[in-house]
Protein backbone atom coordinates (compact mmCIF):
# COMPACT_ATOMS: atom_id res chain seq x y z
CA UNK A 1 0.00 0.00 0.00
CA UNK A 2 1.31 3.72 -0.49
CA UNK A 3 2.41 5.45 2.32
CA UNK A 4 -0.22 8.67 2.63
CA UNK A 5 0.48 12.23 4.25
CA UNK A 6 -1.03 15.32 5.85
CA UNK A 7 1.05 18.07 4.07
CA UNK A 8 -1.61 20.75 4.62
CA UNK A 9 -3.84 22.20 7.22
CA UNK A 10 -5.71 25.34 6.76
CA UNK A 11 -8.72 26.91 8.94
CA UNK A 12 -10.63 30.38 9.32
CA UNK A 13 -10.57 31.37 12.72
CA UNK A 14 -14.32 30.22 13.74
CA UNK A 15 -17.30 32.83 14.71
CA UNK A 16 -20.99 32.63 14.84
CA UNK A 17 -21.55 34.83 11.85
CA UNK A 18 -19.89 35.29 8.68
CA UNK A 19 -21.50 38.35 6.55
CA UNK A 20 -18.66 39.09 4.10
CA UNK A 21 -18.23 36.24 2.47
CA UNK A 22 -20.93 33.41 0.66
CA UNK A 23 -20.80 29.80 1.53
CA UNK A 24 -18.78 29.00 -1.66
CA UNK A 25 -16.39 32.15 -1.23
CA UNK A 26 -16.18 30.87 2.63
CA UNK A 27 -15.48 26.89 1.20
CA UNK A 28 -12.71 29.12 -0.97
CA UNK A 29 -10.90 30.46 1.84
CA UNK A 30 -10.94 26.43 3.17
CA UNK A 31 -9.09 25.59 0.32
CA UNK A 32 -6.70 28.51 0.10
CA UNK A 33 -5.50 28.75 3.24
CA UNK A 34 -4.96 24.70 3.07
CA UNK A 35 -3.41 24.86 -0.18
CA UNK A 36 -1.24 27.57 1.06
CA UNK A 37 0.14 26.23 4.38
CA UNK A 38 0.53 23.15 2.32
CA UNK A 39 2.67 24.91 -0.47
CA UNK A 40 0.92 23.06 -3.11
CA UNK A 41 -0.21 24.80 -6.21
CA UNK A 42 -3.93 24.36 -7.00
CA UNK A 43 -2.70 22.96 -10.47
CA UNK A 44 -1.29 19.77 -8.54
CA UNK A 45 -4.15 18.72 -7.01
CA UNK A 46 -5.88 15.72 -8.36
CA UNK A 47 -8.79 15.43 -7.29
CA UNK A 48 -11.29 16.20 -4.68
CA UNK A 49 -13.30 14.97 -1.59
CA UNK A 50 -15.92 17.71 -0.26
CA UNK A 51 -17.59 17.30 3.14
CA UNK A 52 -20.55 18.37 3.42
CA UNK A 53 -23.53 17.39 6.01
CA UNK A 54 -27.63 17.65 5.64
CA UNK A 55 -28.47 20.55 3.11
CA UNK A 56 -31.07 21.77 4.99
CA UNK A 57 -28.36 23.47 7.43
CA UNK A 58 -27.17 25.03 4.66
CA UNK A 59 -30.17 25.99 3.28
CA UNK A 60 -29.16 24.57 -0.24
CA UNK A 61 -30.11 21.18 -2.25
CA UNK A 62 -27.03 19.01 -3.35
CA UNK A 63 -24.79 21.77 -2.04
CA UNK A 64 -21.70 20.00 -3.19
CA UNK A 65 -22.44 21.69 -6.80
CA UNK A 66 -22.43 25.01 -5.39
CA UNK A 67 -18.84 24.91 -4.08
CA UNK A 68 -17.16 23.45 -7.27
CA UNK A 69 -15.46 26.71 -8.66
CA UNK A 70 -15.05 27.43 -5.12
CA UNK A 71 -12.76 24.55 -4.92
CA UNK A 72 -11.21 24.66 -7.72
CA UNK A 73 -12.55 21.35 -8.79
CA UNK A 74 -13.63 21.86 -12.28
CA UNK A 75 -12.45 19.81 -15.14
CA UNK A 76 -11.21 17.17 -12.28
CA UNK A 77 -12.65 14.01 -10.14
CA UNK A 78 -15.30 15.66 -7.14
CA UNK A 79 -16.50 13.37 -4.98
CA UNK A 80 -18.93 14.57 -2.11
CA UNK A 81 -19.11 12.46 1.30
CA UNK A 82 -21.90 13.31 4.02
CA UNK A 83 -21.18 10.97 7.69
CA UNK A 84 -23.13 13.30 9.38
CA UNK A 85 -20.71 14.59 12.49
CA UNK A 86 -17.94 12.13 11.19
CA UNK A 87 -18.41 13.76 7.74
CA UNK A 88 -15.58 15.89 7.76
CA UNK A 89 -13.35 12.93 8.82
CA UNK A 90 -15.12 10.15 6.83
CA UNK A 91 -14.06 12.94 3.98
CA UNK A 92 -10.37 12.30 4.65
CA UNK A 93 -10.42 8.70 4.69
CA UNK A 94 -12.45 8.85 1.56
CA UNK A 95 -9.24 10.79 0.12
CA UNK A 96 -6.98 8.16 1.93
CA UNK A 97 -8.44 5.16 -0.32
CA UNK A 98 -8.05 7.54 -3.32
CA UNK A 99 -3.95 7.57 -2.84
CA UNK A 100 -3.32 4.45 -1.25
CA UNK A 101 -5.15 2.78 -4.04
CA UNK A 102 -2.04 4.58 -6.66
CA UNK A 103 -5.16 6.39 -8.34
CA UNK A 104 -3.98 9.81 -6.84
CA UNK A 105 -1.01 12.11 -5.44
CA UNK A 106 -2.99 14.97 -4.00
CA UNK A 107 -5.76 15.23 -2.82
CA UNK A 108 -7.69 18.57 -1.56
CA UNK A 109 -10.08 18.14 1.11
CA UNK A 110 -11.57 21.58 2.16
CA UNK A 111 -15.14 22.85 2.94
CA UNK A 112 -17.12 24.67 5.48
CA UNK A 113 -20.33 25.34 7.11
CA UNK A 114 -22.54 28.34 8.61
CA UNK A 115 -24.94 26.46 10.79
CA UNK A 116 -26.10 29.97 12.66
CA UNK A 117 -27.86 30.90 9.55
CA UNK A 118 -30.64 28.32 10.23
CA UNK A 119 -32.45 28.78 13.56
CA UNK A 120 -33.35 25.50 12.91
CA UNK A 121 -30.90 23.37 12.84
CA UNK A 122 -31.95 21.23 15.90
CA UNK A 123 -35.03 20.73 13.87
CA UNK A 124 -33.22 19.63 10.79
CA UNK A 125 -31.36 16.97 13.07
CA UNK A 126 -34.82 15.75 14.16
CA UNK A 127 -35.68 14.49 11.11
CA UNK A 128 -32.56 11.92 11.32
CA UNK A 129 -35.25 9.52 13.29
CA UNK A 130 -37.21 6.69 11.80
CA UNK A 131 -40.71 8.40 10.14
CA UNK A 132 -43.09 5.60 11.50
CA UNK A 133 -41.55 4.68 15.31
CA UNK A 134 -39.23 7.96 16.28
CA UNK A 135 -40.60 11.34 14.66
CA UNK A 136 -43.55 11.91 16.98
CA UNK A 137 -41.17 12.43 19.98
CA UNK A 138 -39.15 15.71 19.81
CA UNK A 139 -35.70 13.66 19.29
CA UNK A 140 -32.71 16.07 18.36
CA UNK A 141 -28.89 15.29 18.84
CA UNK A 142 -28.84 17.07 22.09
CA UNK A 143 -31.62 14.70 23.38
CA UNK A 144 -29.94 11.66 22.24
CA UNK A 145 -26.49 12.42 23.75
CA UNK A 146 -28.55 13.91 26.88
CA UNK A 147 -30.07 10.16 26.85
CA UNK A 148 -26.10 8.90 26.79
CA UNK A 149 -25.28 10.97 29.24
CA UNK A 150 -27.61 9.32 31.78
CA UNK A 151 -26.72 6.29 30.66
CA UNK A 152 -23.01 6.30 31.80
CA UNK A 153 -23.57 8.49 34.71
CA UNK A 154 -26.18 5.63 35.59
CA UNK A 155 -23.38 2.78 34.44
CA UNK A 156 -20.46 4.41 36.29
CA UNK A 157 -21.91 6.10 39.38
CA UNK A 158 -20.54 9.69 37.68
CA UNK A 159 -21.95 12.98 38.37
CA UNK A 160 -22.68 16.37 36.00
CA UNK A 161 -19.81 17.75 37.89
CA UNK A 162 -17.85 15.24 36.09
CA UNK A 163 -18.60 16.09 32.74
CA UNK A 164 -18.13 20.00 33.83
CA UNK A 165 -14.43 18.64 34.23
CA UNK A 166 -14.00 17.95 30.82
CA UNK A 167 -15.78 21.50 29.12
CA UNK A 168 -12.86 23.35 32.16
CA UNK A 169 -9.93 21.57 30.15
CA UNK A 170 -11.08 22.34 26.73
CA UNK A 171 -11.64 25.53 26.84
CA UNK A 172 -8.43 26.41 28.79
CA UNK A 173 -7.20 24.95 25.89
CA UNK A 174 -8.71 26.73 23.32
CA UNK A 175 -7.87 30.27 25.07
CA UNK A 176 -4.55 29.31 23.16
CA UNK A 177 -6.38 28.61 20.27
CA UNK A 178 -6.62 31.60 18.21
CA UNK A 179 -8.71 29.80 15.80
CA UNK A 180 -11.56 28.22 18.41
CA UNK A 181 -15.02 29.70 18.73
CA UNK A 182 -15.53 29.37 22.47
CA UNK A 183 -12.33 31.07 24.14
CA UNK A 184 -13.30 32.25 27.51
CA UNK A 185 -12.19 29.65 30.19
CA UNK A 186 -15.21 28.42 32.64
CA UNK A 187 -15.07 26.96 35.82
CA UNK A 188 -16.80 23.69 37.43
CA UNK A 189 -19.44 25.83 39.02
CA UNK A 190 -19.98 28.16 36.22
CA UNK A 191 -20.88 25.01 34.15
CA UNK A 192 -23.03 23.54 36.65
CA UNK A 193 -24.71 26.90 37.14
CA UNK A 194 -25.25 27.60 32.99
CA UNK A 195 -29.24 26.52 31.83
CA UNK A 196 -30.43 22.96 31.37
CA UNK A 197 -31.18 22.33 27.79
CA UNK A 198 -31.80 18.42 28.13
CA UNK A 199 -30.79 17.22 31.40
CA UNK A 200 -27.86 16.22 32.49
CA UNK A 201 -26.74 18.34 29.43
CA UNK A 202 -26.58 22.05 30.23
CA UNK A 203 -25.53 25.13 27.91
CA UNK A 204 -21.62 24.49 29.53
CA UNK A 205 -21.59 21.31 28.41
CA UNK A 206 -22.85 22.01 24.89
CA UNK A 207 -20.61 22.79 21.70
CA UNK A 208 -21.30 26.42 20.07
CA UNK A 209 -22.97 26.94 16.32
CA UNK A 210 -19.82 26.97 14.34
CA UNK A 211 -19.34 29.51 11.07
CA UNK A 212 -15.92 28.97 9.23
CA UNK A 213 -14.06 26.95 6.92
CA UNK A 214 -10.96 24.34 7.24
CA UNK A 215 -9.28 21.78 5.26
CA UNK A 216 -6.53 19.69 4.58
CA UNK A 217 -4.32 18.38 1.40
CA UNK A 218 -3.13 14.66 1.38
CA UNK A 219 -0.05 13.67 -1.11
CA UNK A 220 1.53 10.11 -1.51
CA UNK A 221 4.84 9.37 -0.41
CA UNK A 222 6.03 9.40 -3.46
CA UNK A 223 4.64 13.29 -4.08
CA UNK A 224 6.06 14.15 -0.95
CA UNK A 225 9.44 13.50 -1.47
CA UNK A 226 9.92 14.82 -5.21
CA UNK A 227 8.56 17.94 -3.62
CA UNK A 228 10.68 17.95 -0.37
CA UNK A 229 7.31 18.01 1.54
CA UNK A 230 7.33 16.54 5.41
CA UNK A 231 3.69 15.78 6.00
CA UNK A 232 2.26 13.80 9.54
CA UNK A 233 1.76 10.46 7.80
CA UNK A 234 -1.23 8.30 8.27
CA UNK A 235 -0.47 5.01 9.94
CA UNK A 236 -3.94 3.89 10.61
CA UNK A 237 -7.28 4.22 9.66
CA UNK A 238 -10.32 2.75 11.27
CA UNK A 239 -14.44 2.65 11.13
CA UNK A 240 -17.35 1.02 12.15
CA UNK A 241 -20.94 1.65 12.60
CA UNK A 242 -24.05 0.88 14.89
CA UNK A 243 -27.23 0.35 14.72
CA UNK A 244 -29.70 2.75 13.86
CA UNK A 245 -31.74 1.99 16.69
CA UNK A 246 -30.91 3.62 20.19
CA UNK A 247 -33.54 1.23 21.72
CA UNK A 248 -31.25 -1.32 20.53
CA UNK A 249 -28.18 -0.11 22.27
CA UNK A 250 -29.72 -1.18 25.90
CA UNK A 251 -30.71 -4.22 27.91
CA UNK A 252 -28.99 -7.25 28.81
CA UNK A 253 -29.59 -8.74 25.58
CA UNK A 254 -28.39 -5.61 23.46
CA UNK A 255 -24.50 -6.14 21.96
CA UNK A 256 -23.49 -2.62 23.07
CA UNK A 257 -25.09 0.13 25.95
CA UNK A 258 -25.56 3.67 24.50
CA UNK A 259 -23.78 5.29 27.38
CA UNK A 260 -20.71 4.01 25.75
CA UNK A 261 -18.83 4.07 22.23
CA UNK A 262 -18.33 0.19 21.94
CA UNK A 263 -18.47 0.54 18.51
CA UNK A 264 -15.73 3.37 18.27
CA UNK A 265 -13.63 1.36 20.57
CA UNK A 266 -13.31 -0.84 17.74
CA UNK A 267 -12.69 1.72 15.29
CA UNK A 268 -10.01 2.87 17.07
CA UNK A 269 -8.87 -0.90 17.66
CA UNK A 270 -8.46 -1.30 13.87
CA UNK A 271 -6.14 1.46 13.58
CA UNK A 272 -4.09 1.00 16.35
CA UNK A 273 -3.57 -2.45 14.84
CA UNK A 274 -2.20 -0.87 11.72
CA UNK A 275 -0.16 1.42 13.11
CA UNK A 276 1.34 -1.29 15.82
CA UNK A 277 0.13 0.45 18.59
CA UNK A 278 -1.00 -2.04 21.67
CA UNK A 279 -0.52 0.55 24.48
CA UNK A 280 -2.45 3.48 23.50
CA UNK A 281 -1.68 5.19 27.04
CA UNK A 282 2.15 5.04 26.78
CA UNK A 283 2.27 5.18 22.96
CA UNK A 284 0.06 7.91 22.07
CA UNK A 285 0.83 11.81 22.40
CA UNK A 286 -1.89 13.21 21.65
CA UNK A 287 -5.63 12.61 20.81
CA UNK A 288 -7.97 15.06 18.95
CA UNK A 289 -11.41 13.16 19.74
CA UNK A 290 -14.81 14.23 18.37
CA UNK A 291 -16.97 14.98 21.44
CA UNK A 292 -19.87 18.17 20.70
CA UNK A 293 -20.85 17.58 24.30
CA UNK A 294 -18.75 17.31 27.54
CA UNK A 295 -20.38 14.04 28.14
CA UNK A 296 -19.56 12.64 24.85
CA UNK A 297 -15.52 13.05 25.82
CA UNK A 298 -15.59 10.80 28.70
CA UNK A 299 -16.27 7.67 26.66
CA UNK A 300 -14.51 8.72 23.95
CA UNK A 301 -11.39 8.70 25.96
CA UNK A 302 -11.96 5.06 27.64
CA UNK A 303 -13.03 4.15 23.76
CA UNK A 304 -9.45 5.20 22.69
CA UNK A 305 -8.12 3.17 25.56
CA UNK A 306 -6.64 6.40 27.58
CA UNK A 307 -8.62 5.48 30.54
CA UNK A 308 -10.92 1.98 31.64
CA UNK A 309 -14.44 2.19 31.28
CA UNK A 310 -15.64 4.46 33.51
CA UNK A 311 -12.48 6.06 34.95
CA UNK A 312 -11.98 9.13 32.31
CA UNK A 313 -13.55 11.46 35.43
CA UNK A 314 -11.09 9.89 37.89
CA UNK A 315 -8.15 10.80 35.49
CA UNK A 316 -9.41 13.85 34.54
CA UNK A 317 -10.20 14.94 38.22
CA UNK A 318 -6.49 14.18 38.84
CA UNK A 319 -5.43 16.71 36.08
CA UNK A 320 -4.62 14.23 33.22
CA UNK A 321 -5.26 14.96 29.39
CA UNK A 322 -4.90 18.73 30.29
CA UNK A 323 -1.53 20.89 28.08
CA UNK A 324 1.58 19.84 30.97
CA UNK A 325 0.23 16.64 32.49
CA UNK A 326 2.00 13.14 31.95
CA UNK A 327 0.45 10.98 29.38
CA UNK A 328 -1.65 11.59 26.27
CA UNK A 329 -3.17 15.30 25.51
CA UNK A 330 -6.61 15.11 24.77
CA UNK A 331 -7.97 18.21 22.36
CA UNK A 332 -5.49 20.71 22.95
CA UNK A 333 -6.92 22.52 20.31
CA UNK A 334 -10.16 22.60 22.55
CA UNK A 335 -12.05 20.10 20.35
CA UNK A 336 -15.26 20.41 19.22
CA UNK A 337 -16.77 21.36 22.68
CA UNK A 338 -15.29 25.07 21.76
CA UNK A 339 -15.79 24.68 17.97
CA UNK A 340 -18.52 23.13 15.51
CA UNK A 341 -18.52 23.96 12.37
CA UNK A 342 -20.34 20.72 11.62
CA UNK A 343 -19.07 19.51 8.14
CA UNK A 344 -15.47 19.87 8.75
CA UNK A 345 -15.36 19.19 12.15
CA UNK A 346 -14.01 15.80 11.58
CA UNK A 347 -11.62 17.37 8.83
CA UNK A 348 -10.45 19.60 11.74
CA UNK A 349 -9.58 16.86 13.98
CA UNK A 350 -7.17 15.64 11.44
CA UNK A 351 -5.43 18.76 10.63
CA UNK A 352 -4.89 19.21 14.28
CA UNK A 353 -3.16 15.89 14.85
CA UNK A 354 -1.30 16.64 11.85
CA UNK A 355 -0.15 19.93 12.97
CA UNK A 356 0.87 18.41 16.69
CA UNK A 357 3.12 15.43 15.10
CA UNK A 358 4.23 18.13 12.56
CA UNK A 359 5.27 20.35 16.05
CA UNK A 360 3.19 22.76 13.80
CA UNK A 361 0.79 23.65 16.66
CA UNK A 362 2.08 27.20 18.13
CA UNK A 363 0.71 27.48 21.93
CA UNK A 364 -0.86 24.64 22.36
CA UNK A 365 1.54 22.25 21.08
CA UNK A 366 2.02 19.30 22.79
CA UNK A 367 6.05 19.23 23.76
CA UNK A 368 7.58 16.05 21.11
CA UNK A 369 4.76 14.99 19.66
CA UNK A 370 5.15 11.92 17.71
CA UNK A 371 2.00 9.61 17.40
CA UNK A 372 -1.43 11.26 17.67
CA UNK A 373 -4.76 9.87 17.49
CA UNK A 374 -7.92 11.72 15.62
CA UNK A 375 -11.63 10.37 15.40
CA UNK A 376 -15.35 11.67 14.17
CA UNK A 377 -18.50 10.61 15.26
CA UNK A 378 -21.26 11.31 12.97
CA UNK A 379 -25.66 10.49 13.00
CA UNK A 380 -26.88 9.03 16.01
CA UNK A 381 -23.84 8.22 17.56
CA UNK A 382 -23.36 5.77 14.35
CA UNK A 383 -20.90 6.87 12.16
CA UNK A 384 -17.31 6.14 13.80
CA UNK A 385 -13.75 7.18 12.21
CA UNK A 386 -10.42 7.16 13.36
CA UNK A 387 -6.63 7.84 12.34
CA UNK A 388 -3.15 7.15 13.45
CA UNK A 389 -1.15 10.15 12.67
CA UNK A 390 2.86 10.20 12.94
CA UNK A 391 5.62 12.37 12.57
CA UNK A 392 8.01 9.55 11.06
CA UNK A 393 7.41 6.33 9.11
CA UNK A 394 9.71 4.53 11.80
CA UNK A 395 8.17 2.01 14.10
CA UNK A 396 5.78 3.35 16.44
CA UNK B 1 -4.99 36.68 13.36
CA UNK B 2 -5.57 38.31 10.11
CA UNK B 3 -6.16 35.52 7.11
CA UNK B 4 -3.56 36.51 4.14
CA UNK B 5 -5.34 34.42 1.92
CA UNK B 6 -8.78 36.83 2.31
CA UNK B 7 -8.90 38.84 -0.82
CA UNK B 8 -8.43 42.34 0.06
CA UNK B 9 -11.71 44.86 0.50
CA UNK B 10 -12.59 48.07 -0.95
CA UNK B 11 -13.55 50.84 1.48
CA UNK B 12 -16.72 50.58 -0.57
CA UNK B 13 -16.67 46.83 -0.25
CA UNK B 14 -16.49 47.39 3.55
CA UNK B 15 -18.82 50.31 4.12
CA UNK B 16 -21.36 48.45 1.99
CA UNK B 17 -24.32 46.64 4.53
CA UNK B 18 -24.40 43.09 4.39
CA UNK B 19 -27.63 41.93 2.63
CA UNK B 20 -29.45 38.88 3.25
CA UNK B 21 -31.85 36.41 1.16
CA UNK B 22 -34.37 34.71 3.58
CA UNK B 23 -35.91 31.28 2.70
CA UNK B 24 -38.46 29.23 4.59
CA UNK B 25 -38.79 25.49 3.33
CA UNK B 26 -42.19 23.99 4.10
CA UNK B 27 -41.96 20.66 2.43
CA UNK B 28 -44.86 18.30 2.12
CA UNK B 29 -44.18 14.36 2.21
CA UNK B 30 -46.71 11.40 2.63
CA UNK B 31 -44.68 8.28 3.86
CA UNK B 32 -45.96 5.20 3.49
CA UNK B 33 -44.85 3.51 6.81
CA UNK B 34 -45.35 -0.54 5.74
CA UNK B 35 -47.13 -3.23 6.60
CA UNK B 36 -45.03 -4.20 9.94
CA UNK B 37 -45.49 -0.50 11.20
CA UNK B 38 -48.95 -0.51 10.20
CA UNK B 39 -50.04 -3.65 12.14
CA UNK B 40 -47.84 -1.85 15.13
CA UNK B 41 -49.98 1.10 14.69
CA UNK B 42 -53.42 -0.63 14.69
CA UNK B 43 -52.16 -2.45 17.63
CA UNK B 44 -52.41 1.00 19.33
CA UNK B 45 -55.71 1.12 18.87
CA UNK B 46 -56.24 -2.21 20.65
CA UNK B 47 -54.58 -1.30 23.25
CA UNK B 48 -51.18 -3.72 22.40
CA UNK B 49 -47.93 -2.85 22.25
CA UNK B 50 -46.18 -5.52 19.49
CA UNK B 51 -43.04 -6.63 18.82
CA UNK B 52 -41.73 -9.06 16.60
CA UNK B 53 -39.34 -12.25 17.28
CA UNK B 54 -35.65 -12.55 15.47
CA UNK B 55 -34.08 -15.88 14.40
CA UNK B 56 -32.24 -15.49 18.19
CA UNK B 57 -35.25 -15.26 20.16
CA UNK B 58 -34.80 -11.45 20.56
CA UNK B 59 -37.95 -9.41 20.53
CA UNK B 60 -37.93 -6.15 18.48
CA UNK B 61 -40.31 -3.41 20.03
CA UNK B 62 -41.52 -2.00 18.23
CA UNK B 63 -42.02 -4.43 15.67
CA UNK B 64 -39.47 -4.50 12.77
CA UNK B 65 -39.48 -6.83 9.72
CA UNK B 66 -35.42 -7.44 10.30
CA UNK B 67 -33.25 -7.82 12.95
CA UNK B 68 -30.44 -5.17 13.14
CA UNK B 69 -28.17 -7.88 14.36
CA UNK B 70 -28.65 -11.33 12.13
CA UNK B 71 -29.74 -9.01 9.13
CA UNK B 72 -32.73 -11.40 8.95
CA UNK B 73 -36.66 -11.43 8.93
CA UNK B 74 -37.82 -11.40 11.85
CA UNK B 75 -40.91 -13.51 12.30
CA UNK B 76 -43.45 -14.43 15.02
CA UNK B 77 -45.81 -11.44 16.52
CA UNK B 78 -45.10 -10.79 20.04
CA UNK B 79 -48.04 -9.10 22.77
CA UNK B 80 -45.73 -7.23 25.18
CA UNK B 81 -46.62 -6.18 28.69
CA UNK B 82 -47.66 -2.39 29.01
CA UNK B 83 -45.61 -2.01 32.41
CA UNK B 84 -41.49 -1.52 32.01
CA UNK B 85 -38.77 0.16 33.03
CA UNK B 86 -37.05 3.27 32.20
CA UNK B 87 -33.96 2.37 30.99
CA UNK B 88 -32.99 5.87 29.15
CA UNK B 89 -34.63 9.29 29.81
CA UNK B 90 -34.05 13.24 29.39
CA UNK B 91 -36.64 16.22 30.83
CA UNK B 92 -36.04 18.83 27.87
CA UNK B 93 -36.18 22.53 28.93
CA UNK B 94 -34.57 24.15 25.94
CA UNK B 95 -36.80 25.52 22.98
CA UNK B 96 -35.62 24.43 19.70
CA UNK B 97 -37.80 25.92 16.88
CA UNK B 98 -39.73 23.64 15.19
CA UNK B 99 -39.96 21.38 17.92
CA UNK B 100 -42.72 21.25 20.83
CA UNK B 101 -42.19 24.01 23.58
CA UNK B 102 -40.70 22.88 26.55
CA UNK B 103 -40.84 21.50 29.38
CA UNK B 104 -41.45 17.64 28.01
CA UNK B 105 -39.60 14.29 29.29
CA UNK B 106 -38.66 11.60 27.23
CA UNK B 107 -37.65 8.16 28.07
CA UNK B 108 -37.23 4.70 26.40
CA UNK B 109 -38.52 1.87 28.59
CA UNK B 110 -37.98 -2.30 28.19
CA UNK B 111 -41.10 -3.45 28.28
CA UNK B 112 -41.93 -6.92 29.93
CA UNK B 113 -41.27 -9.20 27.66
CA UNK B 114 -39.13 -7.02 25.11
CA UNK B 115 -35.48 -6.94 24.35
CA UNK B 116 -35.12 -3.64 23.04
CA UNK B 117 -36.68 -0.49 24.42
CA UNK B 118 -39.56 1.53 23.21
CA UNK B 119 -39.22 5.56 23.00
CA UNK B 120 -42.56 7.79 23.74
CA UNK B 121 -43.08 11.33 26.32
CA UNK B 122 -43.33 10.61 29.85
CA UNK B 123 -46.10 12.27 31.13
CA UNK B 124 -48.02 12.82 34.74
CA UNK B 125 -44.97 13.75 35.85
CA UNK B 126 -44.16 17.50 37.28
CA UNK B 127 -41.19 18.70 35.20
CA UNK B 128 -41.69 22.61 36.64
CA UNK B 129 -38.90 21.20 39.33
CA UNK B 130 -36.05 20.14 37.50
CA UNK B 131 -34.64 18.08 40.73
CA UNK B 132 -38.24 16.76 41.19
CA UNK B 133 -38.43 15.85 37.15
CA UNK B 134 -35.35 13.85 37.11
CA UNK B 135 -35.98 12.02 39.99
CA UNK B 136 -39.29 10.98 38.67
CA UNK B 137 -38.28 9.74 35.45
CA UNK B 138 -34.54 8.26 36.75
CA UNK B 139 -33.53 4.85 35.30
CA UNK B 140 -34.96 1.85 36.73
CA UNK B 141 -38.72 3.65 37.49
CA UNK B 142 -41.46 1.25 36.86
CA UNK B 143 -43.81 2.94 33.84
CA UNK B 144 -47.36 2.10 32.25
CA UNK B 145 -47.96 2.55 28.94
CA UNK B 146 -51.17 4.91 28.06
CA UNK B 147 -53.43 4.75 25.07
CA UNK B 148 -54.72 7.79 23.79
CA UNK B 149 -59.02 7.35 23.81
CA UNK B 150 -59.22 8.88 20.22
CA UNK B 151 -55.78 6.83 18.39
CA UNK B 152 -54.78 9.35 15.20
CA UNK B 153 -52.83 5.91 13.92
CA UNK B 154 -49.43 6.91 14.34
CA UNK B 155 -47.12 6.25 17.25
CA UNK B 156 -48.51 9.76 19.29
CA UNK B 157 -51.59 6.72 20.34
CA UNK B 158 -49.41 5.89 23.05
CA UNK B 159 -47.05 7.30 25.90
CA UNK B 160 -45.77 6.62 29.35
CA UNK B 161 -46.55 7.31 32.99
CA UNK B 162 -44.85 6.25 36.07
CA UNK B 163 -46.77 3.09 37.46
CA UNK B 164 -49.12 3.47 41.15
CA UNK B 165 -49.77 7.49 40.52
Amino acid sequence: MINVGIAGFGQSKFVTKRTDVTFPELVKEGADLTLADAGIPIEDVDAFVYPLAPDALIGVSQGERWVIDALGASGKPFMRVNNGGATGMSAVLTAWTHIASGMFDVVLVAGADRVSESGSAQSVLNKMWDTGYERTVPLNTITMLALSAQRYMHLYDSTEADMALVTVKNRAHAALNPNAHLRTPITVEEVLASRTLAWPIKLGDACPASTGAAGVVLVSERYAKAHGLTPAWIRGIGQNTETFWMGNRVGPTAASDHGDADALAVAFQVAYTQAGITDPRSQIDVAEIYSPFSSVELHVIEAAGLADKGKAPLALSQGKFALGSDGPIVNPSGGVLCTNPIAVTGTIRVGEAANQVRNRAGAYQVPGARVAVASAIGGDHQFYSTMVLSTDLEEI
Amino acid sequence: MTNPIQQEQTEAQKNASPVFFEQTWDLEYRHALGSTTSRFMQGLTEGKILGRKTTKGRVLVPARSFDDETHSATGEWIEVGTTGKIVMSTVVYEPFRGLPAPPYAIAYVMLEGADTALVGYVRGVELSDQATAVKAIAIGTDVVVHFAAKPTGTAADYWFEPAGV
